[in-house]
Parts: C-alpha cells; structure tokens; sequence
C-alpha cells in the first residue's frame, strides 16, 4: 500500500462522491422545502442516464447537447411528478406521499424495461485521454465528472443562498404557510425546486452512464439509496451537508473495495450510517429544531 | 359498498354473531386442509393461495409498526430474511441431519424468534429517532442483513440455500395466518394496543399520559418482526429456494404497497391489500385473457391478443405502480385505511358497544 | 366617516373552518388613510378575517379590495394587488438573515431603485434593523422580531395593512413604541387594519373600531364612542 495507491482510490473516490452528490442533493432540496422523500428521486437519475443514451444514439449529439438534453429532460420529468402526483397530496398525512413516491420510481423502472428491455451502454461521447502522474492516472473523463459536478454544485449553492428563488425555498422551509404573504407563489417555487433537483440527477445520470459501462432501468435503486443515505449523513434538508455526506460515502466505498472484499462495502458503509445516526441523529450539519408541542 | 365489509357488517349484525367468526375460521381450515387433499382447485391456484397467505402475514405484520404505530420501516424484508434463513438452515442443516422433518413447526417458530430478536435491536434506535431517520435505520437493518447473509458461507453467501424439502403447505400457510391475525387483533385492542394507537397521535402526549412508550415500542417492532420471520420460514419451505437477493428492497417496497393499498391501521385492509396485490399479479398474464375472452369473434380476438393480452407482460408492470398512485391520490390512507371490518373488530370494542369513548389505558 | 370609494369593502364575510364557524355575516368597508381596529377576546375570529381578506382561508361573501374582487385570487397575487399582512406571532423566516427577509418581501416588484429607497425608508424607522442587517433572523428578539415583520409588510408597498396582535409578548416600553411607528406608517400613506387584544392602545391609535364577539359585529363606531360606552369599557378596557 503506497502513496500512489491511495491518491488513486483517492480520486476514484472523488468520481463516485461527485456522481453521490449530485443526486443528494436532489433529495436534500426537496426535503428542505417539503420535509418529503422524494423516493422517485433515484429512477429520476436513472431516466437520465436514459436520456443521454437516447441522444447519443438516436439523436447522435456530441456530449453537451446531450447533457442538456437529458438535464432538461429530467428536469422536466421532476416537475412534472412533482405537479402531478405530489401537489394534490400536499395535505394529506406525509406517509401517504412518499408512498406514492415509491409508486412514481416503480413506475418509471417499469417503463423503462418495457421500453428497454436490456442494459445499455452509452457510446463514448468525449475522447478519453489519460495521463500518468507519478503512478497515478488520471482520465480526462475523471477530471470532467469532478470538475462539471463541482461546477453544478457550486451553480446550485449559489441559487439556493444568493438569489431570491434560494431564498424562497429556504423561506418555504421555514414555514410553507406564511410564504404567500410576501407576495411569492409556493407552488411554482415548489415545482422549480424539483425541476432544479431533477437537472442535477439529470447530469448525474449521464456522468454515470458515461463513467461505468453498462446502464439498466434498476440502476436507480441502488444508487438514489446510497446518494439519499448521503444526504442523511450529511443532515438532511442541508445543501453542503449532502455534498460532504456524498463525499464521505464514495471515500467509505472506494476504501473498503481497495482493502476488503468487495462484498463488505454495502455493509461498511451502512454500518458506519447507523453509529453516525447514533451519535449525531440529525446528520453532521443538521441542526435539531425544537419539536413542537 | 366494499363487500367484504357488508357481509361483515352483516354477519356482526345476525343472530349468529357470536358464531360468525369462529364459523368462518372453520369453514377456511376445512378449505384449507380439503383443497389439497382432494384437489379441489388446480395446483396454480393452490400455489396462488399460499401465496395470498405468506402476504397476508407479512402485510399484517407490517400493519402493526407503519400504520397502527405510524412508524416508517421498510425493512421488514430483513425481518422475513432473518426467518427464512434461521428456518432453513434447522430443517437443512440441523434437523434434517436428525431426520425429522415433523419438527418444522418449531423451526418456523425459531425463524420467528430470531427475527423478533432483531426486531428488538430496531426498536431501540427508535426511542430517540423517528420518522425519517427511523426509516433510514430499517433500511440500514435491512442492507446489513442482507450483506451479512452475502458473506456467510455457512449458508452458501450470494449464491443463496437450496433443497430444503416442500414444508409448508396450504394448511400450515391458513393456520399461521390465522395465528397472526388473531394475535395482532387481540393486540391491538390490548391496554398496549391503545397505547400503540397513543404513540401514533402523539408520542410525547403518550408518555405524558402514562404510556410506557419504550415497552410499547420494543413489544410492537418484535411482535411485527416475529411474524414476518414466520413468513419468511414458510416462504423459504415453499420455494426452497432462497438467496440474500429474495429478501431485498424490492421485497420490501412490495410489502409496502399491500398494506398501503389495503389501507393502514386496518387489518380488513392488510387482508385485501395482500390478496389484491398477488390477485392482480396473477390475473395480469397474457394466458389469463387469452383464455378468458377465446369466445370472441377470431379476428378481433387475434387483434385483441397480438395487441393488448400479448404486451401484458410487459404493461402489468406498470399497472401496479398506476393503481397505487391513484389510490394514494384519491384515498390517501389505502382503501380501508383507519376502518376496519366489524367482524376483525372484538365484540366489546365495536361502535355502539364501548362503555366510554375516552377509555384510553396506560400501557 | 371618511369621503369617497373605499379602499377595502367586505360584504357578509364567512370563514368556516370544518364544520365550526369562526366569522359569519361580517360587513364593514374601511376609507384610505384611515387606522381601524378589530377589538374583541380570543376566539372572537378577528385573525380569521384578516386570513381571509389575505387569502390563506377560504371564505364565503365578498372581499372588494380598491373596488377590486379578491375572490378567487391566490394569497400572493392578494400582496401584489396591495395588501400586506404582518401575521400573528410575526411570522419571520428564522433562518433567513435580516436583509433577506426584506428581500423576499420584493418578490413581485422589479423596481430595483425603489426597492433600495424602502429599504432604507424602513431602516430609518428601525435603525436596529440596519445594524442587524446580516443577522439570521431567528436570532432577534421578540421587538426586534416584530419590527422586521413591519419593515418587511413596507417592502411589498402594500397600501393596505393589516396587523394581528403587532403588541402581542412584547413589554409596555416596546409597544409605546411600535404604536408609534405605527402612526408615522399611516401619516405616510398606509391604511392600518389592526386587530388587538390589547383595546387601549389600539382605540388610541385608530380612528373606528369594531367589536367581534363569536365571529360577529356587535358593536361600531369611533374610537371616542367606544371608551365612552360603558358596555365596551367593562368588557375591553377592565374599568
């Protein structure tokens, strides 16, 4: 075990936390504005992924309009979820909501299969170039994942706490029933929160399917748990929360794949979730508001 | 309206009251060891049949913790798998070895056991988390179970056990079901069951009231824990084939659906969820309809088939996920969510009957 | 009385929440520039009927807001069309800092110079508020809390206003004060629609009131009427 060794799971590490965190932070927004799990959120990114295939291969775009198109895509698919199966459960009991949630991420999984009925694979849309540092590689898709999930991060971080939209949500968070006095439209903030979530498991997906070789209807279960588990560790509802608990969850992984078997990573890292929620119960940046009596 | 619930309710009413369920429990254990043995019904629906049964208990079960308790735990397929393979691994490795197979029923109970053990480590995250990150811990249980089982090669890790011998049949399937609902019933109008209900309302008002939430808490998650390791014992027999895949997310969002579609904090509604839920699956084959409707002119029949029956494969699917949306959206408690059939209600308890209404006990 | 159109006009106003009614067969109109009050004990459904005039409750009647119907309108577009409401217990986003919450209240304008002109109109009220500017809301106290929610009820430029209970846990000094903001607010232009329980102070300031019991007028008239009635004297004034 060298140096060269651990700087290179180091950035694997760094793929895989930026395509976690991406999708986190999908359901990190939702939950801030709506306290809701948004249990579709993962077949969301996994739609993506689809997406991106669909233009690579029977639209034949290069790799931005493909990103655009699926980031699009989904963050249309986001708001339409959101406006048609959600919004008329708005005051229902919670469960019921994410019950139906779970019903919209069955459904897109199925509608999936019957439309591809076998596992993809994305051409390669960017001339992968790889470069050797001192035993280390680094591909030029690495650098893109990193760089662009980095960018979107910062894009999101900057929405969410510099414009008036950000604060908005950050308001509806606060208190759904009074934001309407300040002359702000819920609903509509509401749907561009899951449109804005959408987007980015949009581009998750497409990194995703770009980065690992094959891509199938149920890829989302899995990996939208494990982006949700990091926006727990994180402090759910908090948006550099989800980004460290992303980050955290691809180091875990990619550490215990380079020195366990490879079966024990579900297990790591699911162990490690349950001592974190023991000794912080709201995650490393959640903060813990009063329960009202 | 719901005919389950009239003849219920009518059943409740008639001069044969107090003959009614114990007559219906009669009538399905006469079913349940006739059809069997003298093949009443063809081996499919038989198969059907058990199936209906093992969802029953799991969907019952699940009832308890998510909809009486109004916790979030979607990892009862952890629970079943803890069953299932403690189960197994007695008739496969222990008994068998032994050479008696007759002892089933006590590795069903084991199964059981084992499960309502693990039930118990849930439960104590839950004293202080609720909600959400109770979810989050199930779903962690869950996962953890089903890494363990992966890595264990005592019971032959991803590849999953094999060649335990057929067990479980019709009866047996009727008569754990009837244990579970009788228990759970018995359960829920107990001095804990109200408090269970309390802790739903409002936990710390519970607590205030003189509830020992803590007791409540740990006696729900094993008693709904126990009973789906039962249905994980029977599921494995009936099989006999099991593997840490059987036991995953998806087996948990199933279960999920048949108590939600049923309704929550309603047994009556377990029972329909379960039996709607497998009565759908099986009902939307292609073979179902083009057996069904063959009477039809040929042409349009052949139209019919080549176009709708044939593509149900692929579109039953989709059905499932639509309906449960659908009913979320119009009922959002599940279709007999918060009511219950009269007759699953005891006689002292049911409307009209109740001394007080304020009759809430501490626990 | 004052001259001309009013500027809020309610008809046999109903709010109905469940099977209970909380406001039944309400009629007053209230005149630009005036302060009215709704004076009456807890219960009495003075906050429901300005929720309803707001839009956050569903009601029955008619709501005329400068000659406009407000039926059927959504509780933000009720803002843009010029009725700010500061609600009961405030209302500020805690986790919101101080400027932020004045600037979600400008979510309808898109007059960027004015905006920065109101802004500094309410810090010259609460020159508290501008040294709190990059505060997180949640961490003010309860008067300072109170003149954010006042200061940002300015930012939507409403030319109606409506107050529930603005004196509510505050100490007598602080509410001296906030009544007297509250005067310099309405010599400014704004029409106050204020609902107290606390009468004194509110009979002081305005020009009319109204007596609510069990959701229904029961008396009007000036405010010199009203401390001169002995009826309302015993029941909201405690002499």
């Amino acid at each position: 075990m060298d140096a060269k060794y651990i700087l290179q799971q180091a950035l694997n590490a760094l793929q895989l936390g930026s395509i976690y965190a991406l999708i986190a932070l999908g359901y990190t927004l939702v939950y801030g504005v709506l306290t809701m799990i948004n249990f579709a959120h993962g077949d969301v990114f996994m739609v993506g992924a689809f997406l991106c295939f669909s233009a690579a291969v029977l639209l034949e775009l290069p790799f931005v309009p493909a990103l655009l198109f699926s980031m699009a895509g989904t963050a249309l698919l986001g708001a339409a979820i959101e406006r048609i199966a959600y919004k008329p459960l708005r005051r229902a009991p919670r469960v019921s909501a994410i019950i139906t949630a779970l019903g919209v991420g069955i459904f897109l999984e199925s509608a999936m299969l019957a439309l591809n009925p076998y596992p993809k694979s994305i051409p390669t849309l960017i001339d992968n170039v790889t470069w050797t540092f001192g035993g280390v590689t680094v591909s030029s898709l690495q650098l893109l994942i990193i760089a662009l999930s980095l960018g979107l991060m910062l894009l999101l971080d900057f929405v969410v706490y510099r414009t008036k939209t950000g604060m908005a949500m950050r308001a509806i968070s606060w208190d759904r029933a009074l934001v309407p006095l300040m002359g702000v439209p819920v609903d509509r903030v509401v749907t561009l929160t899951f449109a804005l979530g959408g987007a980015l498991a949009g581009a998750a997906g497409t990194m995703y399917g770009l980065a690992y070789p094959v891509i199938d209807p149920y890829m989302g279960i899995m990996v939208g748990w494990k982006a949700f588990i990091a926006a727990v560790v994180g402090g759910i509802g908090n948006i550099r929360g989800a980004m460290i608990g992303a980050f955290i969850l691809g180091g875990v992984e990619i550490l215990v794949v380079a020195f366990l078997p490879s079966t024990y990573r579900d297990f790591v890292a699911f162990s490690l979730l349950l001592i974190l929620l023991m000794f912080r119960p709201h995650g490393i940046l959640g903060k813990t508001r009063a329960q009202k009596v | 309206m719901n005919p389950c619930r009239s003849i219920s309710a009518w059943l409740v009413a008639s001069p044969i009251r107090g003959a009614a369920l114990p007559g219906l429990v009669l009538a399905g254990a006469v079913l349940a060891l006739g059809i069997p043995r003298y093949g009443w019904v063809n081996p499919y629906i038989q198969m059907v049949l058990v199936y209906i049964g093992i969802n029953i208990i799991l969907a019952g079960s699940l009832n308890l913790v998510n909809g009486y308790m109004g916790e979030f735990s979607v990892g009862h397929a952890g629970f079943m798998a803890v069953g299932a393979y403690t189960a197994s691994v007695l008739t496969f490795k222990v008994f068998h070895l032994a050479g008696a197979s007759w002892l089933f029923p006590v590795a069903i109970v084991a199964g059981g056991l084992a499960a309502a053990v693990c039930g118990l480590l849930v439960a104590i995250p839950s004293f202080r988390t609720r909600g959400d990150y109770l979810a989050i811990v199930t779903l962690a249980f869950l996962m953890i179970v089903k890494s363990v089982i992966e890595n264990t090669s005592y019971v032959e890790g991803a590849s999953g056990l094999f060649g335990m011998k057929r067990l479980t049949t019709l009866p047996w399937v009727y008569f754990w079901m009837v244990v579970t609902l009788w228990v759970i019933r018995n359960f829920i109008y107990s001095k804990y069951g109200r408090g269970m209900l309390a802790i739903r309302e409002d936990e710390l008002a519970a607590d205030l009231m003189g509830v020992r939430t803590r007791r409540v808490k740990i006696l729900v998650f094993m008693l709904s824990s126990f009973f789906a390791g039962v249905a994980g014992g029977l599921y494995a027999h009936y099989l006999q084939y099991i593997s840490p895949r059987s036991f995953d997310i998806l087996k948990s969002t199933d279960i999920l659906i048949m108590v939600y579609l049923g309704g929550v904090a309603s047994l009556g509604g377990s029972i329909l969820g379960a039996t709607l839920y497998q009565v759908l699956l099986e009902v939307l084959r292609p073979s179902t309809f083009n057996e069904a409707f063959q009477w039809l002119p040929a042409p349009l029949f052949q139209w019919l088939s080549d176009h709708v029956f044939n593509q149900l494969d692929i579109w039953r699917m989709l059905i499932m996920p639509l309906l449960l949306i659908l009913v979320m959206l119009y009922r959002p408690r599940g279709i007999l969510g918060l009511r219950e059939w009269p007759l699953l209600v005891p006689e002292r308890d049911r409307p009209g009957k109740r001394p007080s209404a304020g009759k809430g006990g501490g626990a | 009385m004052s001259e001309g159109e009013p500027i809020l006009s309610i008809r046999n106003l109903g709010v109905h929440y469940g099977g209970i009614t909380a406001v039944r067969e309400v009629s007053f109109d209230i005149w630009p520039g005036e302060i009215v009050t709704l004076i009456g004990s807890n219960g009495a459904g003075k906050s429901s009927i300005l929720k309803a005039v707001s839009g956050l409750v569903p009601c029955t009647g008619e709501i005329r807001f400068l000659g406009r119907d407000l039926k059927g309108l959504a509780a933000d577009r009720i803002v843009g069309a010029g009725i700010a409401h500061v609600p009961e217990g405030r209302g500020i986003f805690g986790n919101l800092t101080v400027l932020e919450n004045l600037a979600l209240a400008t979510w309808q304008r898109c007059d960027a110079k004015e905006v920065q002109a109101d802004r500094e109109r309410v810090f010259d009220l609460f020159p508290i508020l501008r040294a709190r500017g990059r505060q997180e809301a949640g961490t003010l106290s309860g008067g300072e809390q109170q003149m954010l929610a006042m200061g940002r009820a300015l930012m939507t430029r409403g030319r109606l206003m409506l107050l529930d209970e603005p004196s509510m846990g505050l100490s007598p000094v602080l509410v001296r004060e906030i009544f007297k903001i509250l005067r310099e607010i309405n010599q400014a232009g704004t029409t106050l629609l204020l609902v107290e329980q606390n009468a004194h102070m509110a009979l002081r300031i305005a020009s009319r009131a109204y007596v609510l019991e069990t959701g229904s007028i029961t008396f009007a008239g000036s405010s010199a009427e009203l401390l001169g009635n002995p009826k309302v004297r015993a029941a909201y004034l405690g002499t």
